[in-house]
């Protein structure tokens, strides 16, 4: 189909403003294909099936609509957390905030710095996007992969003794990062990466992940609690034989939020869990969006999404499983619920099951609620005050979520915070 | 203990009086209960009493050691003292049972300017009360009454009611839905809170639940009042010859 004239326009205007970034010739190729693709589905409007819930306006006009840095009265996430630490600061690497990018059974080095013809990401950059586009596009990830000037390109090989920690700093009120992450575990490898911050006024982020057989990979992310940020992400992932991907985000405050997942099962037995928890006050828009294609025999996947919303805050949910013809044994999974604390807030969830295989087991499920007053009395009955009670309700109401987080600190360190929010929140 | 004088209470949202000018009296270290037949308004006096929503007082006042307690928010009676065990315990998945406990004590103590009490204590003292009403461990971790049997959500309320403290307890047909082993268990947990500065309003459908805890004072609820108070003889009246005698009676 033809784009609208309006659509063209758009999309030059943004484009013409930017310039694609230099590089080793396989990575400029991958950026000019990027580009291509983009101009050929033109940045996403408003009467795009998939941006039906969320305004893409403010992720895709040329201009950044400024945002105030938040300052918070609380240690930084995942500071006890014994890590490496690669910093970003308005999506630009800071070398001297970073630890040394060296560790055993782990290659990182920066996409900015790439300059080889021989590169093993070669085959993964702006891949893994262009697999994720079809049957939906996603023209901002397109975007990304043609104009990312920064990100980290991550190889493991073994069993990486601690979590590589993504880091984004907010420094500049009118920020505009791209960062693209390339990150492929090999077969048997393992490998967390915690991403936390609110990275810019603006951000918009690819991660593509290639999971290799047997390898794990486990993804905690916070998303930075800037009230007027905005922040566009997608993650791609493709999972092998008996691998696993675990990924949990939180995100608390954030005027627009649009969190992509989209990962492609192709070897059998394989895992993928995805999983959020969002907590939203007044200006908030937070959007998940996750497509799930299983393509190989008895694979699992699994969707637990969780909002909890007041004060006229909106949360979304687009998420759909595809099974595809001989994906048999498939066990899939999703729900997604909100707790609206007032009737101001809104909830709007579309999800969508695909299956073309006949042994297969697929349960989604998707609520609105209040606070379930019954159990509000009590526990007032027996000496709680209402707004702790109110707080223990919401946490309950988002464990099953931050369940899926499997190692115990992290999950205590997610749980440290969502503890903070909500007390932040009593007055 | 507590004085409940010309207690009138409607639906909040609909024109139906429910308590037409209770009185009653419980003094401190006794054990009243409370019978009646269905609708005579008894679990709606523990709901009022303990501060529950959706009920309007039209007139009276209830006077818990000296405070009018019906102005009061339901955590701060509880923090004065009142505890209900409930009829229904209610079910709440993803709040554990430990910690679910923990802050209420520990919200109750700062409300009395009391020091907290650490995990470590906390945890010493609520398993040597779980034992003694069998609760085992596991239950404890479980979320507060979620897939918990009949017998094992009123054990849970007693429990919580001997972290707790109360001055005075309600207890809202404690023995429904219990069998009679489960019964005995529950009734000797109250039987072991009993003592000289704890008093108790036992409202039961049945005597049965009387056998095992002995009350002091019985009274007789119906249509929304007390129409008749005696001894404990009067829960045996009640086994044999229904309520119809009495109620006749004070016709």
């Amino acid at each position: 189909m033809a784009l609208t004239q309006v659509k063209l326009d758009a999309t030059e205007a943004r484009v013409s403003a930017m310039s694609l970034p230099a590089g080793p010739g396989w990575l400029s190729e991958a950026r000019e294909d990027a580009l291509a693709r983009l101009r050929a589905m033109g940045l996403p409007g408003r009467r795009d099936e998939y941006w039906k819930y969320t305004r893409p306006d403010t992720l895709a006009n040329p201009e950044v609509t400024p945002a105030a840095l938040f300052s918070a009265d609380e240690a930084t996430v995942f500071n006890d957390v014994d890590r490496l630490r690669i910093v970003f600061v308005d999506g630009v690497f800071d070398a001297e905030a970073s630890d040394d990018l060296e560790a055993e059974g782990i290659e990182i080095s920066r996409l900015a710095d790439i300059d080889a013809d021989i590169h093993w990401a070669k085959g993964l950059y702006g891949v893994l996007e262009t697999n994720g586009q079809s049957p939906v596009e996603r023209p901002l990830a397109a975007l990304n992969s043609a104009f990312a000037t920064d990100g980290v390109l991550i190889r493991v090989t073994g069993k990486v003794s601690k979590p590589v920690n993504l880091s984004y700093l907010h420094a500049s009120e009118t920020s505009d990062a791209i960062l693209h992450h390339v990150i492929k575990l090999e077969e048997g490898a393992e490998l967390t990466v915690l991403e936390n911050g609110p990275a810019a006024a603006r951000l918009n982020k690819v991660m593509e992940v290639k999971v290799a057989d047997k390898a794990r990979f486990h993804h905690v992310r916070t998303q930075g609690r800037d009230h007027e940020r905005r922040a566009a992400t997608h993650i791609f992932a493709r999972l092998g034989e008996e691998s696993l991907f675990k990924s949990f985000t939180l995100t608390a405050n954030g005027v627009m939020t649009r969190n992509e997942c989209v990962i492609e099962l192709t070897g059998d037995d394989a895992v993928a869990h995805v999983a959020g928890a969002c907590m939203g006050d007044g200006e908030f828009h937070h959007d998940d969006t996750v497509f799930i294609t299983h393509d190989a025999v008895n694979c699992e996947s699994r969707q637990v999404f969780k909002k909890v919303l007041r004060n006229g805050a909106t949360g979304v949910f687009q998420g759909k499983i595809l099974v595809k013809e001989g994906a048999q044994k498939t066990d899939g999974y999703q729900i997604s619920q909100s707790l609206l604390l007032d009737d101001d807030s809104q909830f709007l969830a579309k999800p969508e099951l695909e299956i073309y295989a006949d042994d297969v087991a697929c349960s989604h499920g998707s609520t609105s609620g209040a606070i379930d007053e019954t159990a509000l009395f009590y526990l007032r009955s027996r000496g709680v005050p209402e707004d702790q009670a109110t707080d223990l309700l919401v946490l309950a109401f988002l464990a099953e979520a931050v369940e899926e987080i499997e190692d115990e600190g992290l999950r205590e360190e997610i749980v440290g915070r969502l503890q903070g929010w909500l007390e932040r929140r009593r007055d | 203990m507590l004085e409940i004088k010309n207690l009138q209470v409607k639906l909040e949202d609909e024109d139906k009086q429910i308590l037409k000018g209770l009185n009653l009296t419980v003094e401190t270290g006794k054990v009243h209960a409370i019978m009646g037949p269905n609708g005579s308004g008894k679990s709606t006096l523990s709901y009022v009493l303990s501060g529950k929503g959706g009920y309007e007082v039209t007139g009276g006042e209830a006077i818990l050691d000296g405070k009018n307690i019906l102005e009061m928010e339901a955590e701060e009676r509880a923090a004065e003292g009142l505890f209900l065990a409930f009829q229904y315990p209610v079910e709440i998945p993803g709040v554990g049972n430990m910690t679910f406990l923990r802050t209420a004590v520990n919200a109750q103590r700062k409300a009395r300017g009391e020091e907290e009490m650490s995990s470590t204590e906390f945890l010493k003292v609520i398993r040597a009360k779980a034992k003694e009403l069998k609760i085992d461990a596991e239950m404890l971790k479980r979320p507060v009454n979620v897939g918990f049997s009949g017998g094992e959500k009123k054990r849970n309320e007693i429990l919580q009611m001997a972290m707790l403290e109360p001055k005075m307890c309600i207890l809202d047909e404690t023995d429904s839905g219990l069998d009679v082993d489960a019964m005995k268990l529950v009734a000797e947990g109250v039987n072991a809170l009993r003592s000289e500065g704890r008093s108790f309003l036992v409202i039961t459908h049945y005597q049965r639940l009387l056998d095992h805890i002995t009350p002091d004072v019985v009274h007789i609820m119906a249509n929304g009042k007390i129409v008749k108070t005696g001894g404990p003889e009067l829960a045996l009246e009640v086994e044999k010859n229904g309520y119809a005698d009495i109620l006749a009676e004070v016709a």
